[in-house]
């Protein structure tokens, strides 16, 4: 086992191309877990992006937010203009773990992490967010929305390290992120769902029910066209063409699926005069 | 770059600098109770969800256990050792502690709190707290220490991001 502590981006590009084996490490809050035994079990390499200053800032510009893929949960909560401009992003990031996570995950590690569960996804894909991917050569953007191919897979070269997540600032109508865990901190989520619309167009995004975080095409159609809805059992056969929940330890397929019908027509009944 | 068997980190740790060699294993949890010998710190889960191990790391509370060792150089760590005794008064008299096992990760997220006493501008106390796991208090008695302690007079020591 190697570890490669790269001190700024380039040279953490340039270890990147050379060792594409090397697992990239930011806070550990996932690969952390029982890490001896992770360590004992599996000789890998990894490259610690933790000290990495160009991933760890935050920029505002006139049309978005970049978040390095570096900047942690708890630097977007202690930031008060995100509160006012994306208020999304800070409801998620103080539903993830408590503080002591919060100062460790990285909104790029919940990214490339790839869980089905991660909080931090749903409402960066109901902002449109768009991630940078840079290699030493060139800077590809891809939309969240298209990043993931399936489950733990993704469109990330073996070159490329997700460097920034750019979120537009725009003007919403309505921002809404609920999330179902067994208690109210310390928990992964059973089924969460984020919600954003700007005059006619809807995005809505869910988690733990899909083998990646995924946008709900079919809900975001019937709403669009206002559809009538006159209760959760309309919107689940609906939501049956979007998301595909498993069975698993921390809940079952049925629970998720009526679950999200149901915090999604509660959630969205004061906002939708076709939620009778 | 590192290969081998060892590590070599430089970091602050409790208001020293120290130079240490760590194992690739290592946690930064391992590092402090069996490099550095501070047992205050304890581990309970060793999955970040119990809060027994937590510690500063530049001034912030974090799961040790969930850190590689490695991952500590150049940062600030400050473990229960540094918190001067006469500043747990209020959690003693509160029932802050049974047990113990969660006390020290408890001491330590209370600390930072009550060295940013503007976290409570955004956040309620029990909030702030939902990181230690405490299966003896019910909690009320370490909510009332802290909140007893926050009305006491004002500590020193380094506020958040303070190095």
């Amino acid at each position: 086992m190697t570890v490669y502590s790269p001190r700024d981006l380039d040279e953490a590009l340039d270890l990147r191309a050379r060792h594409p084996k090397a697992t990239p490490i930011a806070g550990g809050t996932d690969l952390g877990v029982h890490w001896p035994q992770r360590i004992a079990g599996d000789p890998a390499d990894w490259l610690d992006l933790s000290g990495v200053a160009e991933l760890r800032t935050h920029t505002w510009t006139d049309d978005e937010l970049v978040l390095g893929a570096g900047t942690t949960y708890w630097d977007v909560i202690r930031d008060p203009r995100v509160v006012g401009a994306l208020p999304l992003l800070v409801r998620a990031a103080r539903q993830v773990g408590a503080v002591q996570i919060q100062a460790r995950g990285t909104w790029g590690g919940n990214v490339v992490n790839a869980s089905p569960a991660a909080d931090g996804v749903p409402v960066l894909m109901a902002y449109d967010a768009v991630l940078e991917l840079r290699s030493r050569e060139e800077t590809e953007e891809v939309p969240l929305s298209e990043f993931y191919l399936g489950y733990k897979q993704m469109r990330l070269g073996p070159d490329q390290l997700l460097t920034g997540i750019h979120i537009p600032r725009r003007t919403y109508d309505f921002e809404w992120f609920e999330k179902v865990g067994s208690r109210s901190a310390q928990a992964i989520t059973k089924v969460g769902v984020a919600v954003t619309r700007r005059a006619a167009e809807w995005r809505v995004v869910a988690n733990s029910v899909a083998p990646t975080v995924c946008r709900c095409r079919t809900v975001e159609s019937l709403l669009a066209e206002e559809h009538p809805v006159s209760g959760p059992s309309d919107l689940a056969p609906v939501l049956a063409a979007d998301v595909s929940p498993i069975d698993d330890v921390r809940s079952t397929a049925r629970y998720r699926a009526e679950v999200l019908a149901r915090i999604i027509y509660w959630g969205l009944r004061d906002e939708c005069p076709m939620f009778t | 770059m590192s290969g081998g068997t060892g590590i070599d980190i430089r970091l602050t740790l409790n208001g020293e600098s120290v130079v240490a060699r760590v194992d690739q294993g290592d946690r930064l949890l391992d590092f402090l109770r069996y490099g550095r010998g501070l047992t205050g710190t304890k581990e309970g889960c060793g999955e970040g969800e119990c809060g027994a191990c937590t510690v500063l790391l530049d001034g912030v509370p974090v799961n040790s256990c969930l850190i590689p060792a490695w991952q500590a150089r150049e940062r600030v760590v400050e473990t229960v050792e540094a918190v001067p005794e006469e500043e747990l008064a209020s959690l003693l008299e509160s029932g802050a502690t049974q047990c113990g096992a969660c006390t020290p990760g408890v001491v330590m997220t209370a600390w930072w709190v009550r060295r940013n006493r503007d976290l409570v501008d955004t956040h309620t106390l029990r909030e702030l707290m939902a990181g230690s796991l405490c299966r003896c208090t019910g909690y009320d008695g370490i909510i009332e220490g802290l909140e007893a302690w926050l009305e006491s007079a004002a500590p020193g020591g380094e506020s958040e991001g303070g190095a």
